[in-house]
């Protein structure tokens, strides 16, 4: 099989200084594995191939991302259609998943009837569990409440929880509520508390799964693309062998490895956004050609191989039909 | 209660007067206060202009052009407005001289400044 690094443009190569950055981009079709502290990528006719050596997991969940229930405007006229099609690509996968994450943005303006289409709608999920972390565009009331009467039953602070299942420790963190001026995504002092107490308790050999809304590592402040106080909360991390952090807010996928962390944002299951950094872009809805759109939106796909400190995270579009990789990584110890 | 005719235009006449001097001044308040009016465009994800200079007693308007919802706050709470969805705007009369810095509430690293001179 041929090995070749497919995104290798300035930005997302091997950085000499340790860890690896990849980057793909919503419907280019890059499979990344991580095994023996080195990435490949692979372009996607590879990576099939490469997929079918990921060994079947012990269990698997699905995250979703920025569904934006009422918006409108061009860039989707339709958003309860498309996260209608990301239910029915999840019922339609081989091993269903034990339980549905949602990284936030559920509505587009916090509204109750926004809230209720999204719960009716992933009402129509065979697995009958869903987490939930809220967006800011959850929280437009200034305080969360809103969210938290629907999603906040079992979380303290301002929605913030964790919980175990099946070996592995997830952690569910709010970063959307009293910014900063001039800042970026916000967990303040109350949270990182909270969070250094609740992972006291647990073993370094415990995967850790961490969810937020807005990406919890730098990935162009410019945009707001990042978590002023992001580095705190990952210091706590440090002494867990596998730590993962899924993010949504940048509607597509980006992925970076730093020592035993993976850090991974999933597509949108309404619009696409601009790359960072574009020029002329903004970090707002992007319209793309009708008969595109479900080529840049997604869900994200996580395997857990139990006892082997080791997961698998592959991300698929809404058009994919075939084997649902545009990327995907494997992390071994 | 029967009402004449006659009722009806005494009414009629009645009324006139009292709405007339209303409808008059009515007419001289925007001459009267001379309220100058700026308008700060919210698009891209940016405050424009980013800081503006107006004069005391000078009303700001804040128009949202994209298509994302955005708030407009003063950091020390001298004004904060509602969720502004796309063409929405929000509008505040400054009444005293000084550097009002604000910032969107929801997407905090957008920022400007109003800076109000003495008149």
């Amino acid at each position: 099989m041929s090995r070749r690094i497919i995104h290798d443009h300035n930005r997302d190569g091997v950085d000499r200084r340790g860890f690896l950055e990849c980057m793909a981009w919503a419907g280019t079709g890059a499979l990344c594995v991580l095994s023996g502290g080195v990435l490949n990528s692979f372009a996607l006719p590879d990576a099939a191939e490469a997929a079918k050596k990921i060994p079947a997991g012990a269990f698997s969940f699905v995250q979703i991302s920025d569904s934006h229930i009422g918006f409108n405007k061009a860039a989707n006229p339709d958003v309860a259609a498309t996260l209608q099609a990301a239910v029915d690509k999840i019922n339609a996968l081989s091993v269903q998943p034990a339980f549905i994450l949602h990284t936030g943005d559920i509505t587009q303006l916090s509204k109750p009837d926004q809230f209720d289409t999204a719960a009716q709608l992933l009402r129509g999920l065979k697995t009958d569990q869903v987490f939930y972390v809220p967006g800011e565009h959850d929280v437009l009331d200034g305080t969360g409440n809103l969210y938290r009467e629907r999603h906040g039953a079992n979380s303290t602070g301002d929605g913030w929880y964790s919980f175990d299942l099946q070996g592995a420790h997830f952690v569910a963190l709010v970063n959307v509520l009293n910014l900063k001026a001039g800042g970026l995504g916000y967990l303040g002092a109350g949270q990182l508390e909270w969070l250094e107490k609740d992972l006291k308790g647990v073993s370094s050999e415990t995967p850790i799964v961490v969810f937020a809304h807005i990406p919890l590592w730098s990935v162009y402040p410019e945009w707001g693309w990042g978590t002023d106080d992001s580095a705190q909360a990952l210091s706590y991390l440090k002494r867990f062998g596998s730590v993962t952090v899924l993010n949504g807010h940048i509607h597509q996928t980006m992925v970076k490895v730093e020592g035993n962390v993976t850090f991974h944002t999933a597509m949108s299951t309404a619009f696409p956004q601009a790359a960072p950094g574009t020029p002329g872009a903004s970090p707002g809805p992007m319209t793309v050609p009708a008969n595109q759109l479900r080529t840049v939106l997604g869900i994200t796909d996580v395997n857990f191989m139990q006892g082997r400190l080791a997961l698998a995270v592959t991300d698929s579009s809404l058009a994919d039909t075939g084997f649902p990789a545009t990327q995907s990584m494997e992390k071994q110890p | 209660m029967k009402v004449t005719r006659l009722g009806y235009v005494t009414l009629l006449v009645v009324l006139v007067f009292l709405l007339a001097p209303v409808h008059g001044k009515g007419k001289q308040i925007p001459v009267a206060a001379e309220t100058a009016s700026y308008t700060i465009t919210i698009e891209n994800f940016q405050f424009s202009p980013h800081n503006l200079e107006i004069p005391d007693g000078s009303k700001v308007i804040w128009i949202n052009k994209d298509e994302e919802p955005h708030k407009v706050a003063e950091i020390n709470n001298a004004f904060a407005s509602p969720v502004l969805d796309t063409d929405q705007t929000f509008s505040y009369e400054f009444k005293s001289t000084g550097k009002f810095e604000y910032f969107c509430t929801i997407h905090p690293h957008m920022t400007g400044t109003v800076t109000v001179n003495p008149k």
